[in-house]
């Protein structure tokens, strides 16, 4: 090893936005969630390096348009879900894939452990694939998700969301989270949401947008995803004399 | 009588959402939901050695909703392969079936396929990235194939042993819980950095062992007397 060789640089540590890991309103982490503290470990090559051949790994068709994978038109809201991956101080993660799932119009997922007495439609996955462009911008067309109950308390429902899942540039960087909709007023009563505190929740709740709205064709939202940055505070060189 | 309407506060009270600039930051993290196999999970995800069905779950969808393929075939890569498993616990000791975990790993020579580690003192493997994902299966067993990894620069002039970054997803986890194993009887699980900083009397929740069949089995306790080892990063 060269003795001149540098420690990596850091990612940011989680910001006070994130949830905890025990939220007992969200009962299904009573049983899973950690008791011990989490041990912070120094930043190695492990943590701030991270896959950046995905291409290699998941390949198949990305799935810029989730209305289009069937023989059909699937039934509900087309709408167009654009916006920027970045980092934490606002600069584009360009080239990094968004993976997407999601329930249909009537808040059913077709996995077969989904119960919820609401139709399937044959027309209608709800995954898919997007890679952000050299400014970190994506953009994909789905249909509007709807609500659908669980059984974490008496008349309990989730609101209307889209799950999200990204690599980001390093093994720190990984995010898996939930894009909700404006209009929605389950949010507020949605124990996964209230998870993040105020006003950190809004972050997830993305913005009708008439710009990307397509005339006589899609409702366009808006939504930016961000992720932890390189933690770019300059080693104290100047310190290590004293 | 006066009856006051607060109607003008109301109106100004700024509507927060995802583009407002002054609650930019991290998204949070939400969990995967019981429902993400047909969306994240892929056929060869598991496998980092060749090609195979391993670490997806098409048995819980229909295969008209099969719309994400197999990883693509990069060859043989070099080094010794290995067998990894293992069961995810609850609070209760009971396995869970909808969790999913990914590793992270330096090949062979101990270097990441990655555009961060460019160090020019360890071979890149043209077949091998170093990146998996599986679900776990209906008896809620995660297996992958995958070589087992050199050792890597630790801080300073350190040398880590052998490991690989372990994420654990799951309904329930809100957040990803991000762990390591190392391998019993690995060279410098002594020194390793990373392990000196765990309590000792906890080490060995990260240590995996292997089975008389040869397989490396490595169980993730989320709560408990056994609790595994998580790091914040
Ligand atoms: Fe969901």
């Amino acid at each position: 090893m060269s003795a001149a060789r540098r420690d990596p640089i850091a990612y940011a540590r989680d910001d006070d936005g994130m949830p905890p890991s025990l939220v007992p309103d969200y009962r299904s982490t009573v049983d899973r969630s950690p008791r011990q503290p989490l041990i912070a470990i120094p930043p190695t090559l492990t943590e701030t390096t991270g896959p950046d051949q995905w291409d290699r790994l998941m390949v198949g068709p990305q799935g810029l348009d989730l209305t289009a994978q069937h023989k059909g038109v699937p039934q509900g809201q087309r709408i167009i879900v654009s916006g920027r991956v970045l980092d934490d101080r606002g600069r584009a993660v360009p080239n990094t894939v968004l993976e997407i799932w999601q329930a249909n119009a009537a808040g059913r997922y077709i996995h077969s452990a989904d119960s919820w007495d609401a139709p399937l439609d044959p027309n209608f996955t709800g995954a898919g694939r997007v890679v952000t462009d050299a400014e970190g911008r994506y953009s994909y067309v789905t249909i509007r998700p709807g609500a659908y109950p669980w059984g974490n308390h008496k008349n309990a429902w989730r609101p209307g969301h889209i799950h999200l899942s990204l690599l980001g540039p390093a093994f720190a960087t990984r995010l898996v989270t939930q894009m909700y909709f404006p209009d929605d007023p389950l949010i507020e009563i949605d124990p996964i949401a209230n998870a993040v505190p105020m006003p950190a929740r809004q972050r997830m709740v993305g913005r009708f947008d008439i710009k990307t709205t397509k005339p006589a064709w899609a409702l366009g939202y808006l939504f930016d995803v961000v992720l932890k940055g390189r933690d770019e505070t300059p080693f104290e060189d100047d310190h290590h004399d004293h | 009588m006066t009856t006051e309407i607060a109607v003008e506060d109301r109106e100004s009270a700024p509507r927060l959402d995802n583009q407002d600039p002054s609650i930019f930051g991290q998204t949070p993290w939400q969990t995967v939901g019981p429902f993400f196999h047909y969306g994240l999970p892929w056929k060869g995800g598991a496998d980092l050695v060749g090609t195979s069905d391993m670490g997806a779950r098409p048995d819980l969808f229909a295969d008209e909703h099969y719309v994400l393929n197999r990883s693509s075939s990069t060859g043989t890569p070099d080094g010794v392969v290995i067998e990894l498993a293992g069961q995810v616990f609850d609070a209760k000791g009971v396995p869970i079936l909808d969790a999913m975990i990914e590793i992270w790993q330096a090949n062979a020579a101990g270097r990441y396929a990655s555009v961060d580690d460019a160090r020019d003192d360890a071979p890149l493997d043209p077949h091998f990235i170093g990146f998996g994902r599986a679900s776990v299966d209906a008896d809620g067993v995660y297996r992958f194939r995958t070589i087992r990894p050199g050792r890597v620069p630790g801080p300073g002039n350190t040398l880590q042993a052998p490991h690989l970054a372990v994420s654990v997803f799951g309904r329930g986890i809100l957040k990803r819980l991000a762990t390591r194993l190392y391998f019993d009887g690995g060279d410098g699980n002594d020194v390793d950095p990373v392990l000196c900083a765990v309590p000792e009397a906890r080490r060995h929740t990260l240590i995996a062992r292997q089975q008389a069949d040869g397989r490396w089995w490595f169980d993730i306790h989320l709560q408990g007397d056994r609790e595994t080892v998580f790091f914040a990063l």
